[in-house]
């Protein structure tokens, strides 16, 4: 068993395009949960919307890099029109079960053959990078220290997903201070009171939807980056990893969403890698693919706890849930 | 309680507020809010059936009525809060029709609610500040630049500990909603409705739940109210109350208006004890309930 290797490894995923990508998507999942209160279980969708946004455009349209980060936003804003329209004046329970359904539907539009010319159907895409590669200011070669040692292209991935989560949080931030986000808590305990206020709670919580679902298509880009995109990714249990980044982290609180997925990203890196290493030595009577199938079982295990023992999560106001509605 | 303190002067209740006969749908001389065949089914079940209402401006009026009688129902329609089968009715000479609620907020028809919605997890204060309206700091744009709003946001900060201070909430004014009781949420929620200054206040039900001592300092907000220049209709089942406050009564049974008047006559109407009132009638409910004597009867 190679401690060492573990432990880098674990190490290395703080700063992972994933991780990053995974934060980026749970501060668009805190502005619908935590702040507007809006079950939104269909944040997978708008991740996907964000990596095939960027990709196709790239590929298909001959789009630069950062013209494919604009597509992958505004089509993050059209799904959360064409997602809020209908949806958003159903009472919470319908919103779950609309939003997962269109994750659903977008999911499986992404996998059908029948558009498999721009989406590469089951095989996903990939090799989009050369315009964004072109991009990198830094020069060739390999920086950094023990585990956080990368190549410039890795470097380049990296920079920019900071730089996007940097802004994530600021513009959060700054709304969840403002009578906006005093609007949109309002809106989160009782909409009925605060349309007696004349405010007009639609609009919020369109505006909430559009905003954190751009956000999450960040994520989505992001976590595309490096590498490819994959239909098998942006499933349902991928939204259900982004709520428990979420709840770990605390629901209603900024920079919650970024610990809770560092949190999640390392425990998952080092199970991942811990567990077969274990089964290895002999310590788990197991295989090691079903060491793999183990770790989830954990996160659910984990999930349920923090629910029960931690509901306002890592960073959440204690206080705030002190009285239960 | 400030009422200990400073005993409640005698306000006179304000007179003819009406035209011709007090029958119900009779025409007020200074309507705020004219209702015209507004009709509430709920399947099979008629709620609200009203031919014709007239709501005097800067009065008290109570309705009152049994339960399932489409009080509330009608304070729904009213405000925005549901939409009836068919009918019209104005706000202030304007059109109410199809306006929805928030609309019909900012045209200075506030409302609250029987049970009580105050925003728990918001403090006090952030509970009050949501009542303003013409935020700058609301609208997406502007919130994140707080330069924009941070002046608004003062100055509402001296209006809402000014009101809280008057509803004796001020030292609460950093806690969370969800940690007051029953009787202060009622007040929190009348002095949030006040941030807006609305022309017109509909209370459902202000003194459901709330003690003795806190409905003293209650109504003497309601009838501050009215000083103040506003209207406002309510819906009491507490007949004491009704009769100490209100200008003017509207009775409703099954979803139609059944009676109209002064406070004293309406509750001398045959058709008001019959559905209503009932064989206590001729006894103050303050003496079947045991907070007032005979003697005290005013």
């Amino acid at each position: 068993m190679d401690i060492v290797q573990i432990l880098s490894n674990t190490a290395g995923s703080v700063l992972s395009p994933v991780t990053i990508g995974y934060a980026l998507a749970t501060i668009g999942l805190a502005m619908h949960f935590g702040y507007a209160g809006l079950l939104n279980m269909g944040i997978a969708g708008f991740m996907a919307i964000g990596a095939y946004g960027y990709a196709i455009s790239i590929l298909s349209f001959g789009f630069p890099w950062w013209g494919g980060v604009l597509v992958g936003m505004v089509g993050a804003v059209l799904f959360a029109l064409v997602l809020g329209v209908p949806t958003l004046r159903l009472r919470g329970d319908y919103l779950a079960i609309v939003t997962i359904a269109a994750a659903e539907v977008l999911r499986l539009l992404f996998l059908t053959t029948a558009f498999e010319e721009y989406t590469g159907s089951a095989d996903g895409l990939s090799g989009y990078h050369d315009s964004f590669r072109a991009s990198n200011p830094l020069p060739d070669g390999r920086y950094g220290v023990g585990p956080f040692t990368y190549t410039e292209d890795q470097w380049w991935v990296r920079i920019l997903g900071l730089a996007a989560l940097a802004l994530a949080l600021l513009l959060v931030w700054a709304l969840v201070r403002s009578p906006w986000g005093r609007v949109l808590k309002g809106i989160r305990e009782d909409e009925d009171a605060v349309r007696a206020l004349g405010k007009n709670v639609f609009a919020y919580k369109m505006q909430a939807l559009v905003i954190g679902g751009v956000i999450a298509a960040m994520g989505g880009v992001v976590y595309a980056l490096p590498a490819s995109v994959n239909p098998g990714v942006y499933v349902t249990s991928l939204t259900f990893f982004v709520y428990t980044a979420l709840l770990l982290g605390g629901a209603a609180t900024v920079f919650g969403p970024v610990l809770g997925s560092v949190i999640f990203w390392v425990l998952q890196t080092l199970l991942g890698n811990l567990l077969p290493a274990l089964v290895e030595i002999g310590v788990l009577p197991m295989s090691t693919s079903q060491s793999q199938t183990l770790r989830f079982i954990l996160v659910g295990v984990a999930l349920g706890l923090i629910v029960i023992f931690r509901p306002q999560g890592i960073l959440g106001n204690k206080k705030e849930l002190t009285f239960v509605k | 309680m400030s009422s200990s303190a400073n005993p409640p002067v005698a306000r006179a209740k304000a007179t003819g507020l009406h035209v011709g006969d007090a029958v119900p749908g009779v025409k007020k001389v200074d309507p705020i809010i004219v209702v015209d065949g507004v009709k509430r089914t709920f399947g099979g079940l008629t709620a609200v059936d009203v031919d014709h209402l007239e709501v005097p401006r800067n009065a008290i009026t109570a309705l009152i009525g049994p339960n399932g009688a489409g009080k509330t129902t009608l304070f729904n329609l009213l405000t925005g809060f549901d939409k009836p089968d068919s009918g019209s009715w104005t706000f202030d000479g304007r059109s109410l029709s199809g306006v929805p609620a928030f609309r019909a907020a900012r045209m200075g028809l506030v409302r609250t609610f029987q049970l009580t919605k105050a925003l728990g997890l918001l403090t006090v204060l952030e509970n009050m500040k949501l009542g303003a309206k013409d935020q700058t700091g609301e609208k997406f744009l502007s919130s994140i630049f707080p330069f924009l709003w941070r002046k608004q946001e003062e100055e509402l900060e001296v209006r809402a500990m000014e009101l809280l201070t008057k509803f004796k909430l001020d030292a609460k004014a950093d806690d969370f909603a969800a940690s007051l009781s029953g009787g202060q949420r009622k007040l929190l929620e009348m002095a949030r409705a006040l941030m807006g200054q609305p022309t017109m206040v509909m209370l459902d039900e202000p003194m459901a739940g709330v003690n003795p001592a806190l409905t003293q300092s209650l109504l003497e907000h309601i009838l501050d109210l009215k000083d103040e220049g506003m209207t406002v209709l309510f819906v009491e089942h507490d007949m004491h109350m009704v009769r100490h406050i209100a200008d003017w009564v509207v009775v409703m049974a099954e979803g139609r208006i059944v009676a109209e008047g002064a406070p004293a006559d309406v509750m001398k109407n045959p058709a008001v004890i019959d559905a209503y009132l009932g064989a206590h009638q001729e006894i103050d409910l303050g003496v079947v309930t045991g907070r007032h004597t005979p003697e005290d009867k005013a």
